[in-house]
């Protein structure tokens, strides 16, 4: 990667770049592409009439309630801590970002252990009440709505966050000039001005959804996904699986398309200038501000902490060996090397839009992000193809000049990191490429006239810039790392199991509450780092 | 932190990564990081479904004391096919082991299992319980049953009204019903095995009754399932024997009894978790060994005991909580039979509307 290469104006070199990139996820698509050839139609017949129909429905129902209802959430809870003063705000500023990384398939067993018709709450209800007392179901559209919002709305509030952070103070002076009332200016300055950063927020919350196995597994709530594993796993046809999953990548692309057409309708320059000061809210209005913040922590994070806390002492004693030690080392490597290999490639892509923004470039940015919403097994399987075609070819030259080739390419981390790579690059371009539109073409030419040119200017000017969109991207990444499961599952080499696989071991044997160990480990490991990153990101210099 | 001191470790990490990642495992590099993929001599590699809790002891004991080392990776069944099917001839697994006897069909119908003709094995398990063309063995069995509410009903009561499986559907059953989603394994190959009772349409008949009677969405857990029996939210589901047994090992006493199916017709409907030989072994005659094993009366007898499940070599003994569950009138078919039948249960399911 020459990031500098990208900064010129030349048109090729970026649109190389971009393809470079690009290659990768444009290669899986193809091996998936091949791999849904000869799909019998019998079961496809089948699919279409039986299965199709009722989880279309549901998955459209699913995305739009999650993706609005995260939105909401974290686009709210974003401005009230960056907008104002209240009780504990400097704790929620950085604590609303934990429930990131809780699984929501182990947020979805709390909620349905803790919740449900036998769990402790009911059951205490039906105590006080008389046995005939029937509350809603947890287990219902509502109950998945509302679990899985509440673990992705960090994704939203972190983006926002940093948007409604660095909108500076001139921006509202300009707004208070015209006489515009705080809410007033919310409406029509503020969030119009963080809009790509909230979008590509709840782009990201519909992508994760729509490849979500494990949460919509354990509300057994029916959707596009499970008919691909159905398709897979009880047809027996991986080509009926991934024909689904072709249309479910198109539909994506199709979504996308209308959205960046949307944005680019639209321009953002930022105005710069410190961050506007918070109001202070007192009395009433502070307690009311401080309650939403309060309400998402208690059930997003400290109901199920300490539900988590309660399981994991039960088996600590037994479950705590070495063996548990270097799981949590290991998921903490692939966590910091994947984010790495994905925050370059982001950079790298980021940069190359930027410096030839033409249908072509945006186009292979696009088909390089779409990885985030296929499921993670179909993933596996389409970077799984390539490699071992790959391996055979080395084989058979190898063999050519009779040399010996140890014939384990599958089995190395390389494989791994690149599947992470596919399929978190949507998750690192999101921030950054929201970042850098606020790097206008007149800072690159005001530097150009101070002499920082090339990768001086990048060093000098962007990075300091890019600061916050950085460690975003590489939190994120880490942390979707920290917690994913189909591909580690799939493609880790001997000894690389991860707390993820950890907890699907036991999950998928039903034993719940000893999977709480490993899963309160992810969480642990995994956030308190990124959170007290972040706060140091906060902080000017 | 400064962002440029920010991008130099990013860039040194990723460096890194890539140069482990991307050097051939018998680097020193990469044996730093990682066990190398490579295997010698004395190995074996497990690619389990049985989940490693269940079967990390008895590796450890074998590898402690035969000095062969069993290494194993754990997914579900799908992802470990789909594996061993792209990895070809280059596979490192030389045993597949899975917790359904369709996966093991489908994992032999696919030419990725070996026949094995071990005398051994062929005298440990039963032929009900293997592959008629010897590529996979049953290790354990496990029962899917009919589990009541002991609050709900005397066990005489019980045992008058519910005879087998097709008594569930019947309308004095409505609303007192709980059943498990059906896109688990266990309740296709259920499902499957009725077809091969009954055949398809009196199946079908059969499974509207239990959808018609449900008193609650299907669980995604069997666990999940007992707890609702025990809460009240139904009194009667089916389970495999197991949950219940390990309910009982955890909790002692539990208000929930096992009422066997089909006692004076076909019996209960039984699966098994069984391994076969990949067709690609490189450690073909380790394996077998490991294999043979495993079949053994004494190390079966704690293959089963870690899940409470039945052992399928008739001269090992179940725990003692399985064996107060009985010892029911086994569904004598062919388990292979009804791997076959499975996507056929599966689309009758779809069909109608089991979610």
């Amino acid at each position: 990667m020459n990031p500098s290469a990208a900064a010129a104006d030349d048109g090729r070199g970026p649109l190389l770049i971009a393809a470079a990139v690009a290659a990768l996820p444009i290669t899986v698509l193809i091996a998936l592409a091949v791999g849904a050839i000869g799909a019998p139609a019998a079961d496809m017949r089948h699919l279409l009439e039986h299965v199709l129909p009722g989880v279309l429905l549901n998955t459209v129902v699913l995305v739009v309630g999650v993706t609005l209802l995260a939105g909401l959430l974290g686009t709210v809870l974003a401005w009230l801590v960056s907008s104002y003063d209240f009780p504990l705000r400097s704790v929620f500023a950085w604590a609303l970002l934990l429930p990131m990384a809780i699984p929501a398939y182990v947020l979805a067993f709390v909620a349905i252990a803790g919740l449900d018709f036998a769990g402790p709450v009911q059951t205490a209800l039906r105590g006080v009440f008389g046995e005939g007392l029937r509350l809603p179901p947890i287990r219902s559209t509502g109950g998945v709505i509302l679990v899985m919002s509440l673990a992705l709305y960090p994704y939203v509030y972190l983006l926002a966050r940093g948007a409604f952070a660095t909108q500076g103070r001139r921006a509202l002076e300009v707004a208070a000039t015209l006489g515009l009332t705080p809410r007033q200016a919310l409406l029509r300055v503020q969030l119009p001005l963080a809009r790509p950063w909230i979008a590509g927020g709840m782009a990201l919350v519909a992508m994760e959804t729509l490849a979500d196995f494990g949460t919509v597994a354990v509300f057994n709530y029916d959707t596009f996904t499970t008919a691909i594993w159905r398709a897979w796993s009880t047809l027996y046809s991986i080509e009926a699986a991934l024909q689904l999953a072709g249309a479910l990548v198109l539909l994506v692309a199709i979504a996308l398309m209308f959205e960046q057409r949307a944005r680019a309708a639209q321009r953002h320059t930022a105005l710069g200038g410190p961050a506007a000061p918070r109001r202070r809210l007192a009395g009433w209005r502070a307690a009311a501000v401080t309650a939403l913040p309060a309400t998402v922590l208690l059930l997003a994070l400290v109901l199920p902490g300490i539900a988590l806390g309660a399981w994991a002492l039960e088996h600590a004693a037994r479950d705590l060996d070495a063996d548990w030690w270097s799981a949590a080392g290991r998921s903490v490597a692939l966590g910091l090397m994947a984010a790495a290999l994905v925050c370059a490639l982001a950079i790298a892509l980021a940069y190359a839009v930027r410096a030839r923004p033409d249908g072509t470039t945006r186009g292979l940015a696009r088909l390089a992000t779409l990885g985030y919403a296929l499921p993670g097994t179909v993933l596996a399987v389409g970077v799984f193809l390539p490699v071992a075609g790959l391996n055979n070819l080395f084989e058979a030259a190898a063999r050519a000049i009779g040399a010996d080739w140890p014939g384990y390419l599958q089995g190395t981390v390389a494989v791994l990191l690149l599947a992470y790579a596919v399929r978190f690059l949507a998750v690192a371009h999101a921030p950054l490429e929201a970042n850098l539109g606020r790097i206008t073409r007149s800072i690159d030419d005001g530097a150009r006239l101070l002499g920082a040119e090339g990768l001086a200017l990048l060093r000098r000017v962007h990075l300091p810039l890019l600061r916050t969109g950085l460690l975003t991207a590489a939190a994120l990444v880490f942390v979707d790392v920290m917690k994913e499961m189909p591909i580690t599952l799939m493609t880790r080499p001997f000894g690389w199991d991860t707390l993820a696989v950890r907890v699907f071991e036991l999950t998928s044997e039903g034993e719940w509450t000893r999977a709480a160990l490993p899963a309160l480990a992810i969480v642990l490991v995994g956030l308190l780092p990124v959170a007290l990153l972040l706060r140091r990101a906060e902080r000017p210099g | 932190m400064s962002a440029r001191r920010a991008l130099t470790v990013l860039a040194t990490v990723a460096t890194a990564a890539l140069l482990v990642g991307c050097s051939r495992p018998d680097t020193p590099a990469a044996a730093a990081a990682a066990t190398p993929p490579a295997v010698a001599a004395g190995e074996v590699v497990v690619y389990t479904a049985r989940k490693y809790q269940l079967v990390e002891d008895l590796f450890a004991e074998y590898s402690k004391a035969t000095g062969t080392q069993v290494r194993a990776v754990t997914d579900d069944a799908g992802p470990l096919i789909q594996r061993l099917r792209t990895e070809g001839a280059d596979t490192p697994a030389d045993l597949l082991i899975t917790v359904d006897a369709g996966d093991l069909w489908y994992a032999a119908d696919q030419g990725l299992l070996a026949p094995l003709e071990s005398r051994s094995l062929m005298a440990s398990i039963p032929a009900n319980l293997r592959d008629p063309s010897n590529r996979w063995y049953g290790l354990a069995v496990r029962a899917r049953t009919i589990a009541y509410s002991t609050t709900a009903y005397t066990p005489e009561a019980f045992a008058a009204a519910v005879k087998g499986y097709a008594d569930l559907a019947a309308p004095a059953w409505k609303g007192k019903l709980c059943l498990r989603s059906s896109k688990h394994v266990y309740n296709r190959s259920l499902v499957a095995a009725l077809i091969a009772r009954y055949g398809e349409p009196k199946t079908e008949e059969i499974v509207r009754g239990w959808i018609a009677n449900l008193a609650t969405e299907p669980f995604s857990s069997d666990t999940l399932l007992l707890q609702a029996i025990v809460a009240g939210q139904c009194s009667v589901g089916i389970v495999n024997h197991y949950y219940l047994g390990r309910m009982i090992a955890e909790k002692g006493a539990v208000p929930i009894a096992i009422r066997w199916p089909d006692q004076d017709g076909a019996g209960v409907h039984v699966n098994i978790s069984g391994a076969g030989l990949t067709a690609h072994a490189k450690h073909r005659d380790a394996a077998v060994k490991l294999l043979e094993w495993l079949a053994t009366p004494a190390v079966q007898a704690r293959f089963a005991a870690a899940n409470q499940e039945y052992p399928a070599n008739p001269e090992a003994q179940p725990t003692d909580i399985v064996r107060d569950f009985g010892a029911p009138l086994q569904d004598p078919i062919a388990v292979a039979e009804v791997g076959k039948l499975q996507p056929t249960a599966a689309k009758l399911m779809d069909r109608i509307g089991w979610r």
